[in-house]
């Protein structure tokens, strides 16, 4: 049996840095505040006590550990390597983003901060946070651009009744990257009280590494699962990519295991050879946006292309800038899933295993067959089902031509 | 030498006794051709130094008006290399105006460090003010204008402590401007009397004069900034005068002009005034 190996990759540097990538490009205003973050969340991360509140809040009140589960059916029909769920879907609000929340609101409380703030593509990120600032009595408000207030609007009305204000932004096309200014916007007017809850591993140094741990449990876990299962490591681990948190709260504790494969699966939208997708890392260019340096889609000049994806919550035009390393490294694969190809295997997914899964790991189980068969019969891929499906259901309708 | 249009500009408000009017205006607002003549009239309307902002996408830093700017900037086509273009024509006028290029640092990245810093010291610019690239990052940029002699202004806010305008004062050139409330452009207005310690602050630190600005929006507002800063800085209540012009179906040159009258006149009384 395979011992757990102490993780010796070390990224970020002291500056934030992963190779060339990350940073802390903010205005001077926010500069001595994401320094005091960085100290701040040092200091948690050294602290038994804090990890052993965390830990409590995620067994009683998220749900963790979350099942890893093996979908037979999925696996006879594609007719390969065993595939199996890690079931982040079934944690408390539903997605896996709930476990970073939870880890950055005993921070910000830790800081004395008392007004949240947020920003949210599909609503997850925006009903996690809503959900935390509930459970602590702290004010939130959460940044949605205005489209995806639209076609998200379950999560919205979810977000108000946990007592958030839902502010819909409508510059730019009124998506995540709008959202997410605005967000900064807020931070840099309101600096003496206010913690910016960032929902996926991308933003100034610290975020990306902050967040990476605090989602690294999904890894942690699905590790420990898969040596007691099966007495190995699994051959491949598969994620939906839109900033990149689920993916590299995976990714990272096997990061040292050159046995293991890391492929991440990015939103083509209508097609990689339009300008319609989402994928950064595969048709986009390296440049700075939202407080660091990463794969982004831009034009000749340097303008932020608003991208598109059926999923608003992989409807980004950038990506969290460990994604962007890996990928230089040749360490992660990057491959990309059509809307069409997510919506049709969010139908395969809900007949074959009852299990409604949300459009952000549909592009992720769009390819989960091909690795399945790359890896070959015997073997154990992982896929990381981030978020269940029932915020998508009018959506999808929609999409299929069903009236609701 | 391309910084010496700074110093000596300011040397020359200290000789007359008054603090200088710096005008924002955004390239391409609301055309090419518009925001040339605008440029051209900005020196003999009463300003004393011209920040000419270029485009982007997600002007994090800013409120709504310099956010509309900075659309109908690239609505009207106006790159970077465009605003490069539109500093050399105004340039070719006027030798004298320093010329400050503000922005946030993507558009800088894609047309390369050396290659920026070389083409803005030839169409004539004397700064570069980048938003979102503080000290920590700005090392290569840096290298790349101190290489082609043009100053990277650095800004300065209510959060810097007396340790963080030490690593602000490293390496800038020309002036500091000092962000006087914490927020984006054009919305709060600070408190002068918070104002006056921290322009005395940033001074002291840096050795350089100071600009403040954000949330300078009227003549009385200009003139209270006017008497403990070195400049005053506008650009929001300046940009909206294009935003009213288009609204009003006008050239927005005449409106833009007028504003900075009023504004500069203020700022040009505002020691005589107190010393009367």
């Amino acid at each position: 049996m395979n011992a757990i190996l102490p993780n010796r990759y070390a990224m970020p540097d002291a500056e934030g840095r992963f190779g060339p990538y990350g940073g802390r490009f903010v205005a001077e205003t926010l500069m001595p505040l994401i320094h005091e973050l960085d100290a701040a969340y040092e200091a948690a991360k050294a602290d038994p006590a804090f990890q052993a509140e965390l830990d409590g809040f995620l067994t009683d009140y998220v749900g963790r550990p979350s099942p890893l589960y093996l979908a037979e059916r999925l696996t006879q029909h594609h007719e390969a390597a065993n595939i199996w769920f890690k079931r982040d879907e079934l944690n408390h609000t539903g997605a896996h983003k709930i476990n970073n929340c939870m880890g950055q609101i005993l921070l910000a409380m830790r800081m004395g901060k008392t007004r949240i703030i947020a920003e949210t593509g599909a609503g997850q990120h925006g009903v996690a946070t809503a959900t935390v600032c509930a459970r602590f009595g702290l004010q939130c408000v959460v940044y949605m651009g205005a489209t995806d207030v639209e076609r998200q609007s379950p999560n919205v009305f979810r977000m108000k009744l946990l007592g958030a204000e839902v502010v819909p932004v409508t510059s730019g096309r009124g998506t995540l990257k709008d959202a997410m200014n605005e967000a900064m916007r807020d931070w840099v007017t309101n600096v003496e009280d206010t913690y910016y809850l960032i929902g996926t591993a991308a933003g100034p140094h610290p975020y990306p590494a902050m967040v990476r741990d605090f989602q690294s449990v999904i890894g942690r876990e699905t590790r420990a699962s898969m040596l007691a299962r099966r007495e190995k490591l699994p051959d491949a681990v598969v994620a939906a990519i839109g900033g990149g948190s689920n993916a590299i709260g995976l990714f990272h504790p096997f990061i040292e295991d050159a046995g293991v494969r890391l492929i991440g699966v990015e939103a083509a939208g209508r097609g990689l050879d339009g300008p319609d997708h989402a994928a950064s890392l595969q048709g986009g260019r390296p440049g700075v946006l939202h407080g660091n340096r990463t794969y982004l889609l831009q034009d000749d000049d340097g303008q932020i292309l608003e991208g598109h994806s059926i999923s608003a919550g992989l409807d980004y035009p950038g990506i969290g800038p460990e994604h962007a390393w890996l990928k230089d490294m040749g360490r992660a694969e990057y491959r990309a899933a059509t809307d069409a190809e997510a919506l049709e295997a969010f139908q395969l997914c809900s007949k074959l295993e009852g299990i409604i899964p949300a459009l952000e790991p549909s592009h992720a189980l769009a390819r989960i067959g091909e690795v399945a068969k790359e890896v070959g019969k015997g073997g154990d891929v992982v896929l990381n089902m981030c978020g269940r499906g029932d915020k998508d259901i009018f959506a999808v309708a929609k999409h299929l031509g069903v009236e609701l | 030498m391309t910084t010496a249009r700074i110093d000596a500009r300011f040397a020359a408000l200290k000789a007359e006794g008054r603090a200088g009017f710096v005008a924002y205006v955004m390239a391409g607002d609301p055309t090419g051709e518009q925001a040339l003549e605008i440029l051209r009239g900005l020196p003999s309307a009463g300003a004393d130094i011209i920040e000419l902002g270029f485009p982007f996408s997600d002007p994090m830093a800013e409120g709504p008006p310099i956010q509309r700017a900075a659309l109908r900037g690239l609505k009207a086509g106006l790159t970077l290399k465009g605003t490069l273009a539109l500093a050399r024509a105004f340039r070719e006028d006027d030798a004298d105006t320093p010329l400050i290029l503000m922005g946030y640092l993507n558009p800088i990245e894609t047309h390369g460090y050396e290659a920026f810093a070389r083409d803005a010291a030839a169409a004539g610019v004397d700064g570069v003010i980048v938003v979102d690239c503080p000290p920590e990052e700005a090392g290569p940029l840096s290298d790349a204008l101190d290489a082609a002699q043009v100053s990277l202004i650095r800004l300065a806010t209510p959060t810097s402590d007396d340790a963080r305008l030490k690593i602000i004062a490293e390496r800038t050139s020309g002036f500091v401007y000092y962000v006087s409330v914490a927020g984006v452009t054009g919305v709060k207005e600070a408190q002068a009397g918070s104002v006056a310690p921290a322009v005395e602050r940033v001074r002291r630190a840096s050795g350089l004069p100071v600009a403040v600005g954000f949330g300078v929006k009227t003549p009385e507002r200009a003139a209270e900034i006017a008497r403990i800063a070195d400049a005053v800085v506008a650009g929001s209540v300046l940009v909206d005068e294009v935003a009213a012009a288009l609204a009003a179906n006008e050239p927005a040159a005449e409106r833009v002009l007028a504003k900075v009258k009023s504004l500069a006149d203020a700022v040009r009384g505002a020691r005589v005034m107190e010393t009367v």
